[in-house]
């Protein structure tokens, strides 16, 4: 075998194979040089356009830049609401090793509770690990420091300054300017992607919801290149942002801190406003909370604190509370049977103390035993006598009180510059048949008269019917907003001039009459225009309507209202009391009134506006 | 008088002028990419490294094919002994060893590119071609102690361009058709089983990677596609020279060593590329001449299976960096920075020109 093998071999065959290998060798070489060829044809020809674009994704990084949002001023300047630099604390999870561990490391250096590092844990099991967790919102100067000097322990930390919104007056006007928030994912379907790129905050309550296209400006745009790494190589094209608006308003905050105090330790709303322009000065909800807590997002501890508390601090009564306006809708009914001419000037009726419909037992009893005797239209108001009303309502009829007191704006939203107004109740026959399924009664007639049964007003709702009292059927626009930009509806209702006199010095006499109920807040530099009170919280039972209302707890007690204006012969401002659970519209709401209107007229009027207070 | 003075020059000193011509061109482009790359610095090593290789070319050249093929077995013999001892005594590194420690860091495996084509075209030397059964299985075992060596450090790429150049000695030496198919559809058949006992983890993922790059982009995968980027943004003329953004600003990695065919596509566009191509095919050609003219089988056998390695080269580089191959670690020949692959390319290229130049004595 071994033999055959040698003696076969043949160089010139040999020869002939390797040639042909080498053939082969050079096709196969060009066939997979054709291969390489194309790939790269096929790269850099045909998917060229998509692959250089994909080159500048890489290199070219665009980020947004937030603008700064507007403040917010009062009337006078007064900074409420601005921007102020901070810190926040976040980590990396990814680079920090045991997070839990570190995050009790850190509490030495920074104050975080066990309850927050719990909810950063979770936090951390929800999020991608690359995503930065914030550990601490807001930190103060000696948790700075002491992070910033261990910095070395903790890598996987950092601090980063920014822009948080700062309200310098905390509950004292909480309900009317809001607060922000962080955008979350409802927010996000709302907003504007490309304007709210790069911005974490958006108004989610109060002037900062509704202004929120004014106060947010225009974020600007940097366009960087960046190596693999990320790092910054040099600035391509810079697009500053444009600041939000700066806002001012109609409130004083001086008039404000007036009303707040007058209201003293009460729950309840103060609203003042001026009736020859729409002005409103101040407008309180009391109690309030501080809506610094809400930017960062609130704990849940304070929040569900703030949500159970009896007193609804959240809620804001000046534009959301229904009361019934009691006897404050006397003026109007006055004015109203004066108007259809159910009664002359000088109408005159004997209160015995008690009203009954024609064959119907049910007697409506007045609030003073035996009655008033003799009264007129401007005695039935300066004395607040119900007979007068419980006879004059049926006479106008529900019909015609539904469409007198419509045009006072009873039972329609102000549209001030607030979202969520309610828009109160102005009961009709249609109204109670629909809502009820129920015939509209006479007896419901007889107690609308003095503003119970179905009647719901705002305190809102209240100055804006005031205003148009005060202004002799002229009405305004309220508004919060200096330069306000929506549209004014207006309108002034044709009335006699006389029958406005006679209810204005009816007004006038609750005050300035020995009589008046409201005598007690006379003063000798102006006259007060004004009307107490009661809202019902729950009804008395006949038995129980001589009851006194100290004997009663505290949060079944009745609502006290006033309504005034001032000085009476030339408006300058018109004030609503809503005084939660004070019982005497009189006795309790009416002095906060007077209060209010003293320090304006005598204390924060004569200053101008020279002093800002900052 | 010129020309007889080099023609006597040419004489005492064996050297292939158009083969160095080409290397030369090829060395001093990829030089000028490799500065855009990664700067002076690497340029310095890299002409260091080249000169150095470029030594060991006109050295090997010198030695006659006859004594090589004397010196074959001993170093086949030397070559499984350091790929053994790198298995008991290796330099681990990034989980692999590879490594020696001789003084020098040296890569037993680089020798053994060299070797496996001399010992195979050794092995058929004296025995009558085209090779029957008996002697491919011989051949095969011949080569398959190095490749599962080199494999288990493991280093996939090495492997791959040592079974190849061996089964390339086979193509030469006229292996029937019939066997390469046959070999072709069993590798296919084996694969499965390769892939559960053969393959490293991290090499299985590169597979992965490469069936579907999309999959995690800032994985494993993240930078043959940012190579496919270097290249296609390249376009037809290129970003410029030192003006690709994916290279000068570390999108790319490896930019310097496996990738840089990728920066040369970005920065010199589809031109470029195909003029390197042109430069690769003179040399290869060139290669492949030499061994056609070649009369002895020994010579005709490794001169051939080192050119086609060489292209080997070129085509699993050019084809892993543009996505068409798994991501396995061959450098550009001659022009990617580092590693002991210069050395042993330019001691083949020493090799096949030795074969050329003593042509007319062996025919004498």
């Amino acid at each position: 075998m071994r033999q055959n093998y040698r003696q076969i071999k043949n160089p010139k065959a040999e020869t002939r194979v390797f040639n042909s290998r080498i053939f082969a060798s050079v096709i196969i070489v060009s066939i997979a040089l054709m291969i390489i060829f194309s790939r790269f044809f096929y790269l850099q020809v045909i998917k060229h356009k998509e692959l250089l674009q994909s080159s500048e994704k890489n290199r070219i990084r665009t980020t947004s830049l937030s603008p700064a949002r507007g403040f917010i001023y009062d009337r006078n300047g007064v900074l409420l609401v601005d921007n102020i630099p901070t810190y926040r604390l976040h980590v990396i999870p990814e680079k920090s090793g045991n997070l839990k561990e570190k995050l009790y490391e850190m509490q030495s250096l920074v104050n975080l509770t066990d309850n927050e590092i719990d909810d950063i844990l979770e936090k951390e099991k929800q999020n991608p690990p690359f995503k930065p967790i914030i550990v601490k919102a807001k930190l103060s100067e000696d948790e700075l420091s002491n992070y910033v000097s261990r910095k070395h322990m903790f890598p996987a930390f950092t601090a980063t300054p920014y822009l948080i919104r700062h309200y310098r007056y905390t509950d004292l006007i909480a309900h009317l300017v809001g607060y922000v928030g962080r955008i979350n994912e409802n927010d996000v379907e709302n907003l504007d992607n490309k304007r709210y790129q790069g911005t974490e905050y958006t108004g989610k309550q109060g002037l900062e919801k509704s202004l929120e296209d004014r106060l947010h400006g225009q974020p600007g745009q940097l366009t960087i290149e960046t190596n693999a790494r990320g790092r910054v190589l040099r600035t391509i094209k810079e697009e500053l942002p444009v600041s939000g608006e700066d806002i001012q308003l109609t409130i004083d905050i001086r008039l404000q801190q007036a009303a707040f105090n007058a209201l003293g330790d009460m729950t309840g709303s103060i609203i003042v406003a001026n009736p020859n322009n729409g002005e409103i000065l101040a407008m309180v909800s009391k109690p309030g909370f501080d809506p610094n807590d809400f930017v960062n997002g609130i704990s849940q501890k304070k929040y569900s604190l703030l949500l159970n508390s009896i007193e609804n601090p959240l809620f804001n009564r000046s534009i959301k509370g229904g009361y019934e306006p009691g006897s404050t809708i006397k003026p109007y009914m006055a004015l109203a049977g004066l108007y259809y001419g159910i009664i002359t000037p000088d109408f005159k009726m004997l209160s015995t103390g008690y009203f009954q419909l024609p064959n119907q037992p049910r007697k409506y009893h007045d609030w003073m035993k035996g009655g008033h005797g003799w009264v007129g239209i401007e005695e039935s108001i300066a004395q607040s006598v119900n007979t007068f009303y419980y006879s004059l309502a049926p006479k106008i009829g529900i019909d015609r009180i539904h469409s007198f007191l419509a045009n006072f704006n009873f039972g329609k939203t102000a549209n001030i510059e607030l979202n969520g107004e309610n828009s109160g109740l102005l009961p009709s026959r249609e109204w109670k048949k629909e809502t009820k399924g129920m015939i509209w009664f006479p007896g419901e007639t007889v107690i609308t008269g003095i503003g119970q049964g179905f009647l719901l007003n705002t305190p809102i709702q209240l100055t804006n019917a005031l205003a148009i009292l005060a202004n002799k059927g002229k009405s305004v626009q309220l508004h919060l907003v200096k330069n306000s930009t929506f549209q004014k509806k207006e309108f002034e209702l044709n009335i006699d001039e006389k029958y406005w006199e006679i209810v204005h010095k009816g007004m006038i006499a609750t005050i300035h009459d020995p009589k008046g109920s409201a005598h007690a807040i006379a003063n000798k530099n102006y006259l007060i225009a004004g009307k107490s009170g009661t809202s019902q919280v729950y009804g008395k039972s006949e038995e129980e309507i001589y009851v006194r209302d100290t004997d009663i707890p505290k949060h079944l007690r009745n609502h006290a209202l006033f309504i005034a204006f001032a000085p009476a012969d030339k408006p300058e401002i018109v004030v609503v009391v809503v005084a939660e659970h004070g019982a005497s519209g009189s006795k309790v709401a009416a002095p906060i009134a007077g209060e209010v209107i003293e320090q304006y007229l005598l204390k924060i009027k004569p200053q101008g506006v020279v002093d800002a207070g900052e | 008088m010129l020309a007889n003075k080099a023609q006597n020059f040419n004489k005492r000193h064996y050297i292939d002028w158009w083969l160095v011509s080409f290397i030369l061109i090829l060395i001093g482009y990829g030089l000028f990419v490799l500065y855009s790359a990664g700067g002076w610095g690497l340029v310095k090593k890299q002409m260091i490294r080249l000169a150095l290789g470029f030594v060991v070319m006109l050295m090997l050249a010198q030695l006659k094919p006859e004594k090589l093929a004397g010196i074959t077995p001993w170093l086949y013999v030397i070559t499984i002994i350091l790929l053994v001892s790198v298995y008991f005594f290796g330099y681990e590194s990034k989980g692999a060893k590879r490594w020696l420690q001789l003084g020098i860091r040296f890569q037993p495996s680089e020798l053994a590119k060299l070797t496996i084509p001399l010992i195979l075209a050794w092995y058929f030397r004296f025995r009558v071609l085209p090779p029957d059964f008996k002697s491919i299985i011989s051949c095969l075992v011949l080569l398959l102690i190095p490749v599962v060596l080199i494999q288990n450090q493991p280093d996939l790429g090495t492997s791959i361009l040592v079974a190849v150049s061996g089964l390339f000695v086979l193509f030469l030496a006229g292996i029937s058709w019939k066997y390469i198919f046959g070999g072709i559809i069993s590798v296919a058949a084996l694969a499965p089983i390769a892939w559960s006992f053969i393959l490293k983890d991290y090499q299985k993922r590169r597979v992965l990677t490469f069936l579907n790059p999309e999959s995690d982009t800032l994985g494993s995968s993240w930078n043959i596609i940012q190579s496919k980027i270097a290249i296609g943004s390249g376009g037809l003329i290129g970003k410029g020279w030192q003006n690709g953004t994916q290279t000068q600003l570390d999108f790319l990695p490896e930019h310097s060593t496996d990738f840089i065919l990728s920066v040369l596509s970005e920065e010199f566009g589809l031109v470029g590329v195909m003029i390197l191509l042109a430069i690769y095919l003179a040399i290869i050609f060139r290669g492949l001449l030499i061994a056609f003219r070649a009369k002895d089988t020994f010579n005709r056998l490794f001169a051939g299976a080192l050119s086609l390695t060489f292209f080997l080269y070129l085509f699993i580089n050019a084809g892993m960096i543009s996505g068409l191959l798994p991501v396995v670690g061959v450098p550009l020949p001659l022009v990617s920075y580092g590693g002991t692959s210069i050395i042993t390319l330019m001691a083949s290229f020493g090799m096949i020109m030795s074969v050329h130049n003593h042509r007319k004595l062996l025919k004498s």
